[in-house]
């Protein structure tokens, strides 16, 4: 940091009208505001996780987010919400995101959270602004506030000619507000701009391939970098050789070797790429480790308590041990997903700029990173480098759609430590096969359903999950949390000690059930100190690929055996499954989402012959967005595949903002959620994942990893539910949890195989079909 | 040491690598600063390196520069457009007007992908506007013409076909 600027010189240091959403009792996180609105964070502060910034200067309006644009278009909303309360134009809002340096620290950006969180206390800040600088102009035009209006910037007296920009009342203004909660908003019926189509700020510049991704970013004197992975997890690093081939390539700088951390670093991307690859550079022999829990034992695994160290029971409403005992049968099933990659369509990529010592602004390590959390990065790459925190910059820049923890943090660490033995910035930019071999996976997860069904509906019902985390970003005090710290001998942080909100989530259902449990059962990710510990032994041996973060965490899978058994105990009971979920939720937003798909249902295919229709309802997280979804399906009964012909969506996460960018991630948790159920499965053997890539290379039939093509994409119809006096809750994952369930549900309609396991494949409905 | 001059987006542009078999990808990227061809996969399954190469489709991921003819025109997404904003290819605007893109970092290859082919259509005088099925099925490779797939993990593909509809109506005229 530039030498520590003081509370008044900060005060005295530019025009502008700061307000802090948590700066309530003083500055010392803010350290100066310059003219053109830019903000720079003392990063030895302690970083709320609520605070933000926004900053009015007569040149600009700035909002500091610690919340980042992942490609899903939160930026554009959180514009609109700003621009509406402001009375601006939404081109007068400018946006700085995760930045560890300029932007106090919100967090991660997921679980559909930033709009949710975001929205209301940006809304709130933007409203204690307006009330702030409509005060200054009633005193600058002498008049009562009450006679003015505001639109795009100035101040008007109503029906009069007189009035003021806020260019004029900033000049000279020196403030710093805390929110004010008590300043009115915009009310719902006045919204310009808050419940419109604006177009997305950032597609332009993406359409005219001006818009910097991660992978473009560049940096002076910036060489190229290269890892090559282990053979396996368990692997350990033996010996390089071929160096010399390696040497002689032009632009050949060195190679890098700590541990199982094995790099290369040449000048242009080019050279990096061919000393790297075993064909034209160096080749790097290991020594095999343990192999993982055999893929194909994986249901069985999973179960098996000798590979867990906890169980909890996380839900226990009613008396479900009565109702099981005294019940005439009791139904029981079970289903598994599979392990199932991110797979942005990019590759992860970073750069980083280690020095051998600190600037003059106190930053020795600059890092380039898609990361979901510059904060936790910022800690963790500290950890790895031995640099402290606040001597580490973090930036966020956009790198293809993430949907989770991927390998963007990885990379980046992986930037980090070339870089600072090379002395030079580094790129790196990962291959596709780094990527589908390493980066962090959705864990398979398991399920056992046993209810009961009677005249009166369902009213037994229980759900025991077997689960491995869905947790494994970096943390800001544990470099193994990476996976370069992990190459170079660090731990990473000790399993989850609950489903909670993770594998669990939406493993719980909001059905009116007499009696319901939940029991989760916590899946060994690696050999930890002894039975029942979740902290990992030394050495680090996995036993199952490393897992994370993936859009909805635990909830597709849940969803998907829970809508599935749903649908087994409302048929085996002689009830219609759409009128018996009906029949069975109380709370009126669920009912309404469920109405408005009720014109599909009802004019669904009779079933049989191979078509037929399916639903699936969910409140995600329990507690948040309501989504119904309608499926039809087609399946071919020679071959086993299964079409999907048609989705309807209906959707309430109460006030929309954007409604084409909500039908927009709807459409997207549609897409990804057939291809999830339909097509996606990583493999492994051994300690090596063997999906690598996108199909087979021609001519062979090599395991891949594919996801959903063009021509299998449905129509989609979304009916968004608009609640403007409902708080804002978020759409980046709702709805994908509803899809495996629905298509399954519409399988057994159309041909009355019922799938119980991912991915749905054709082999899998053959082996199903009555 | 390979030398080259290629019509970079209508302009003349030398290039020199020690080795003719990089890939068309690289050099684009570091020599000749294009933004828009993506490293996606490297190995010719995903489309987002996509650039013409003489008015044919090209995976620049795979395509060596030797393979590219001296004198040869490339043209790259960052060409498209000229300065002027007001200027957009059909494909760019349409694109903008059906939103089509959340990351948008795949974008790039179904942009190029579909102004080689719809470009390729006129050329031998096939002046009719594909149907959306049409569209999708190209993107997929499943067309007689193309094998090529095309991926967007985002799930913006609806509106990518649509995109590629509406600005095909337009380049028909
Ligand atoms: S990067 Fe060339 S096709 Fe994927
Ligand atoms: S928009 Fe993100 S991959 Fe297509």
């Amino acid at each position: 940091m530039t030498a520590r600027v003081s509370r008044r010189s900060f005060l005295a240091g530019g025009s502008s009208l700061v307000v802090g959403f948590t700066l309530l009792g003083g500055l010392d996180r803010a350290e100066a505001a310059n003219p053109n609105g830019l903000l720079r964070i003392n990063p030895t502060a302690p970083a709320s996780t609520t605070e933000a910034w926004l900053v009015l200067t007569p040149g600009a309006t700035t909002v500091y987010s610690g919340k980042v644009e992942l490609g899903t278009g939160v930026q554009t909303a959180l514009t609109q919400i700003v621009a509406e309360e402001l009375r601006l134009r939404m081109s007068d809002v400018q946006f700085v995101q995760g930045d560890t340096v300029l932007v106090p620290s919100q967090g991660f950006t997921a679980g559909s959270k930033t709009l949710q969180q975001g929205a209301v206390t940006l809304r709130q800040a933007a409203a204690t602004a307006y009330a702030a600088l409509l005060n200054l102009a009633a005193h600058y035009l002498r008049v009562d506030p009450s006679r003015l209006v505001a639109h795009e910037g100035r101040f008007r007296i109503a029906q009069r000619e007189t009035s003021v920009s806020y260019r004029k009342l900033l000049r000279g203004t020196n403030t710093v507000l805390p929110l004010n909660t008590s300043a009115p908003q915009v009310a719902p019926v006045d919204y310009r701009i808050v419940g419109t189509d604006a177009d997305r700020v950032d597609l332009p510049a993406k359409l005219t391939a001006q818009f910097r991704y991660t992978t473009d970013v560049t940096v002076p004197g910036m060489l190229h970098g290269r890892v090559v992975r282990p053979s396996g997890r368990n692997a350990n690093f033996n010996s390089i050789g071929n160096v010399d081939r390696a040497q002689a390539i032009p632009g050949f700088v060195r190679v890098v070797q700590i541990g199982n951390f094995v790099g290369v670093v040449a000048t242009s991307e080019w050279a990096a790429a061919r000393a790297a690859n075993p064909t034209t550079g160096i080749t790097v022999s290991w020594t095999p480790g343990p192999a993982l829990v055999n893929e194909a034992s994986l249901p069985t695994a999973l179960r098996d308590p000798a590979n867990q160290y906890k169980a909890t029971v996380e839900l226990d409403t009613g008396d479900v041990d009565a109702a099981f005992a005294s019940a005439a049968k009791v139904y029981q099933a079970s289903y598994f997903s599979p392990f199932h990659m991110h797979g942005a369509v990019g590759a992860s990529s970073a750069v980083a700029d280690v020095r051998p010592a600190p600037d003059a602004s106190g930053i020795q390590a600059t890092v380039w990173s898609g990361t979901q959390g510059v904060n936790n990065l910022r800690g963790a790459i500290s950890g790895l480098l031995g640099i402290s925190a606040p001597a580490v910059r973090v930036l966020y820049t956009e790198a293809a759609g993430c949907y989770g923890h991927n390998g963007a943090d990885d990379a980046a660490a992986d930037a980090a430590l070339l870089s600072q033995i090379v002395g030079k910035p580094v790129r790196v930019q990962w291959t596709r096969q780094n990527e589908h071999g390493w980066e962090p996976l959705g864990p398979a997860q398991a399920h056992d359903m046993r209810g009961v069904v009677s005249g009166a509906g369902i009213t037994a019902w229980m759900h025991t999950i077997y689960a491995a985390t869905h947790g494994s970003r970096p943390s800001a005090t544990n470099a193994g949390t990476l996976l370069a710290g992990q190459f170079i001998g660090k731990l990473p942080d000790p399993l989850p000690s609950s489903a909670g909100d993770a594998s669990g989530r939406n493993s719980e259902v909001t059905y009116t059930f007499a009696n319901q449990r939940m029991e989760a059962h916590l899946v060994k990710s690696f050999v930890t100190t002894g039975p029942t510990s979740a902290t990992p032994a030394t050495p680090l041996v996995h036993l199952l690929p490393r897992s994370s973060s993936l859009r909805s965490l635990g909830g597709l899978s849940n969803t998907f055996a829970n809508e599935s058994f749903f649908d087994e105990l409302a048929l085996a009971g002689g009830f219609d499954p759409f009128q018996l979920r009906l029949d069975s939720l109380t709370d009126p937003r669920a009912l309404s989402v469920l109405d408005a798909i009720k014109p599909a249902w009802r004019s669904r295919p009779r079933g049989g012959n191979g078509v037929g229709a399916g639903v699936a309802y969910q409140q995600y997280e329990l507690v948040n967005a309501y989504v119904a979804t309608y499926v039809e399906v087609a399946v071919d009964a020679a071959s086993g595949k299964i079409s999907v012909q048609r989705v309807v969506v209906a959707h309430d996460c109460g006030l929309i903002i954007n409604p084409d960018g909500l039908r927009h991630q709807i459409e997207g948790n549609v897409i990804q959620g057939i291809s999830r159920t339909l097509k996606e499965e990583v493999h492994y053997a051994g300690d090596a994942i063997t999906t690598l890539l996108w199909a087979a290379p021609p001519g062979t039939s090599a395991p891949a990893y594919s996801v959903i093509r063009f021509n299998e994409v449905p129509p989609i119809e979304t009916i968004l539910v608009d609640r403007p006096d409902q708080p804002v809750l978020g759409a980046g994952e709702p709805a994908i949890g509803t899809m495996a369930a629905a298509i399954g549900n519409a399988v057994f309609a159309a041909c009355g195989a019922r799938l119980r396991t991912l991915p749905m494949t054709a082999e899998r409905v053959k082996a199903a079909l009555p | 040491m390979g030398q080259k001059t290629i019509r970079l987006n209508g302009k003349k542009r030398k290039v020199s690598v020690p080795d003719d078999s990089q890939q068309l990808l690289y050099v684009l990227r570091e020599q000749l600063d294009q933004q828009g061809p993506k490293f996606g996969c490297g190995v010719a399954q995903c489309g987002a390196c996509t650039v013409l190469v003489d008015g044919k489709i090209v995976r620049s991921c795979v395509t060596p520069l030797s393979s590219v003819a001296d004198g040869a025109d490339v043209s790259t997404l960052d060409g498209l457009a000229t300065d002027d904003d007001d200027d957009l290819h059909p494909l760019q605007r349409a694109f903008l007007d059906k939103q089509a893109g959340q990351c948008a970092f795949c974008v790039n290859g179904m942009v190029m992908g579909a102004l080689g082919w719809l470009q390729g259509r006129i050329d031998t005088g096939n002046r009719s506007v594909p149907e959306p099925r049409e569209v999708a099925d190209y993107l997929s490779g499943a067309t007689p013409e193309s094998t090529l797939n095309y991926i967007c993990r985002c799930g913006s593909h609806p509106r990518i076909v649509e995109a590629i509809c509406a600005a095909a109506g337009k380049m028909v005229k």
